[in-house]
């Protein structure tokens, strides 16, 4: 079951070292020349890995300089893939031409950590803006993160059309509706779009660099705030990599209070965008009666967890908040509820012609265009490719509970938002079946501090696809870097794609059914 | 068609629906809401949101307002998708450097009475985000504040007192 070691292995031999520093042991990292970098790729793009994150870190505390890490994911496999770069020159070469989320990955890279992609087609700054200094590069150590950015003279260049006809729409940052910022440029002829480019990194918030200086027992809220809608799956991402590097357990009941968690924030979720793809297509009626759904978890949650998010509920070691006989029963009820009136509602969606007319075909990433993207989540299952790390790495307790995972081929906008539907039939049906296994016992283990110079890596299935965080110790113990992957990372590639041929306002309505985090994604 | 009349019918108004406690606390809330509503926007209030760097948890909570149960519409306040049309900027997030500029020009934008709302304790104050390079930490430093509401995320509720209380205390 090591497909892309071995495939690396062969080809390089003792070019790749392999370290034993990462945790948890079945996610293996090797460091090979910094020349090989790309080669490295080549290699394990014939095994078929799909490229899941590229960043760098500052690792001169550790007396090196900087190093670049590439993830590779194939089947339940994660492989990670280090090279050093030394300070004089941080060069590398670019993994773009073989993977194409790369393109982000590193000019985001070159953008925050300064260094040098060679090779890559288009380093014009990413997430970092045109009026922000060109030296400012806020995850080297060096950097003082605690004072404002002075502003220079900068200008971005967009990328551009020309012809008969031709013309531009510049969309934001601050577009219609109640919805986060971002940019997004359209060439369009007649109301045809023929290109789209986004500019995202609006709510840069710095997060990466907050976690250096927030500590371990504080980066568990921080990623929980990372995407508010995903407040249950980013913590658990962040404290299952904290909880590989200190050899912490956390108890069995919470494990599955954990999944009870996870699950009931992708019903929500899911809930809703289904209205809201609805109501883009001019259908509020769906939108209201979902948000009604929807609004009725948000208040079990509060009522029995807290917190209408559950957000701070996943804690370092367990949970933070525990279910009762009578919560249990609360959950159960719920659950007959939500499903009779949700399916009700499936059939309305099911029976209306003039709504199907909007989401067939439109917006359509095809599948062969998902896998080069390296698409993750709901995206991707829209569009033929069976990713869930549910069920490929299946962390406790889905390594005991079966899930399945819906897979469609069209890729359009009704394939996302079938998906969806799919997918919140599947959560009623595990949160059933965890009710009643649900083991008794205590909810939380105590978690040291990591010791230094480690690495803890963690992938969880949250409601958008696949979050993953890579921690890493320093040399006194002290967070060295958390790197965050939010699936819009590499999703938001993917509406890029889509939208070319659909019509202008067919484009509220994609970009709903893809519905990626900006915050997620700007950090 | 039958489908969705049933669905409808089936329904009824679920604003009734809210449990007793809630619903009071709402419906004290908003009759006095629709009162200074009434009296001072001559019967709509016309809300521009803006996201100036939140994680969207705010964002869910406002858009919650909208939902059948909260239903802020019957006291008159709509969202707008301009600011050109706006009497009140519902604003989240600690202010990032990237949007600091399109906060600033939003605010411009907006005709007076230009109430502001800091909604979430990154608006009010940076929050988790705290100050940095990225963040300016909180709306206060960049635009001025008339109500400040804190929780993160506020729940609905607080949102429209928020709102109430803007409404009320600017004169
Ligand atoms: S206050 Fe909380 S929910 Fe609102 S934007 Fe800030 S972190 Fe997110």
């Amino acid at each position: 079951m090591s497909t892309l070691i071995d495939a690396l292995t062969a080809a390089l031999g003792t070019g790749a070292q392999f370290h034993k520093w990462q945790y948890p042991p079945s996610v293996v990292c090797c460091t090979v020349p910094r020349e090989k970098f790309a080669e490295a790729a080549r290699i394990v793009k014939k095994a078929y890995a799909l490229l899941a994150a590229e960043w760098a870190t500052d690792e001169t505390p550790f007396g090196g300089g900087y190093g670049v890490y590439a993830c590779y994911r194939w089947g339940g496999e994660y492989l990670i893939v280090r090279a050093e770069l030394p300070v004089e020159n941080p060069e590398f070469p670019s993994l773009t031409k073989r993977y194409l989320p790369a393109y982000r990955f590193e000019r985001q890279m070159h953008s925050l950590m300064g260094v040098a992609p060679a090779g890559h087609p288009d380093l014009r700054p990413w997430i970092k803006f045109e009026d922000w200094p060109q030296d400012a590069w806020p995850l080297r150590k060096s950097f003082d993160a605690s004072r404002p950015l002075p502003r220079v003279k900068g200008e971005y260049r967009w990328s551009r059309a020309e012809g008969e006809g031709v013309y531009e729409i510049p969309v934001g940052p601050v577009h219609a509706g109640i919805i986060e910022p971002g940019h997004f440029r359209f060439q369009a002829v007649g109301e045809h779009i023929i290109n789209l480019e986004e500019r995202l990194g609006y709510v840069h918030k710095g997060i990466e660099k907050r976690f250096e200086s927030l500590g371990w027992e504080g980066g568990f809220r921080l990623a929980g705030r990372v995407s508010g809608d995903t407040t249950v799956a980013h913590s658990l991402a962040y404290c299952r990599a904290l909880e590989s590097m200190t050899g912490c357990m956390p108890p069995d009941r919470a494990h599955w209070l954990r999944a009870l968690f996870l699950e009931r924030e992708r019903i929500a979720n899911h809930v809703g965008d289904i209205g809201a793809i609805c109501n883009d297509a001019a259908f509020a009626f769906m939108l209201y009666q979902m948000t009604r759904l929807k609004e009725m978890l948000l208040r079990t949650n509060r009522e029995l967890f807290g917190h209408r998010f559950m957000m701070d509920r996943v804690i370092p070691g367990g949970v933070a908040a525990d279910i009762d006989e009578k919560g249990r029963k609360a959950v159960l009820d719920e659950m007959t509820c939500l499903e009779r009136e949700f399916e009700r509602l499936v059939a309305v969606y099911d029976d209306n012609s003039s709504l199907e007319d909007r989401v067939r075909d439109t917006g359509a990433l095809p599948p062969e265009k998902a896998r080069e993207l390296c698409a993750v989540g709901i995206v991707a299952r829209a569009s033929g490719l069976n990713l869930d790390c549910r069920m490929q790495v299946p962390f406790p307790p889905y390594d005991r509970i079966e899930v399945k995972a819906p897979v469609l081929i069209s890729g359009d906008v009704h394939a996302r938002a079938w998906v969806r539907i799919e997918e919140v039939r599947e959560s009623i049906r595990l949160i059933r079946e965890m009710l009643a296994t649900l083991p008794g016992g205590p909810v939380a283990a105590p978690v040291a501090a990591p010791q230094a110079d480690r690495a803890g890596f963690a992938a969880v299935e949250g409601w958008r696809g696949e979050i993953i965080y890579w921690l890493q110790s320093g040399p006194g113990g002290e967070v060295n870097r958390c790197m965050v992957r939010d699936p819009s990372s590499i999703n938001w590639l993917g509406l890029e794609q889509a939208i070319p041929g659909n019509i202008v306002p067919d484009f509220p309505l994609c970009n709903k059914s893809f519905n990626q985090s900006y915050s997620g994604n700007d950090l | 068609m039958m489908r969705i009349l049933y669905q409808i019918l089936r329904t009824g108004i679920v604003t009734e629906a809210m449990p007793r406690e809630i619903n009071a606390r709402i419906e004290a809330a908003g009759g006095r809401l629709e009162e200074a509503v009434k009296r001072r926007f001559r019967k709509s209030l016309t809300i521009r949101q803006v996201d100036a760097g939140s994680c969207n948890g705010c964002e869910l909570e406002i858009h919650a307002l909208n939902n059948p149960l909260y239903n802020c519409e019957r006291y008159g306040i709509r969202f707008t998708a301009s600011p050109r049309f706006a009497d009140m900027l519902l604003v989240t997030g600690p202010v990032t450097h990237n949007m600091e500029r399109a906060l600033r020009r939003t605010y411009e934008a907006t005709p007076a009475p230009k109430l502001v709302v800091a909604v979430g304790d990154c608006a009010c104050n940076g929050g988790i985000f705290g100050e940095s390079y990225a963040s300016r930490g909180g709306i206060g430093k960049v635009i001025p504040v008339d109500v400040a509401v804190h929780g993160c995320p506020p729940d609905p509720f607080a949102i429209l007192s928020g709102i109430m209380k803007a409404i009320e205390e600017k004169r």
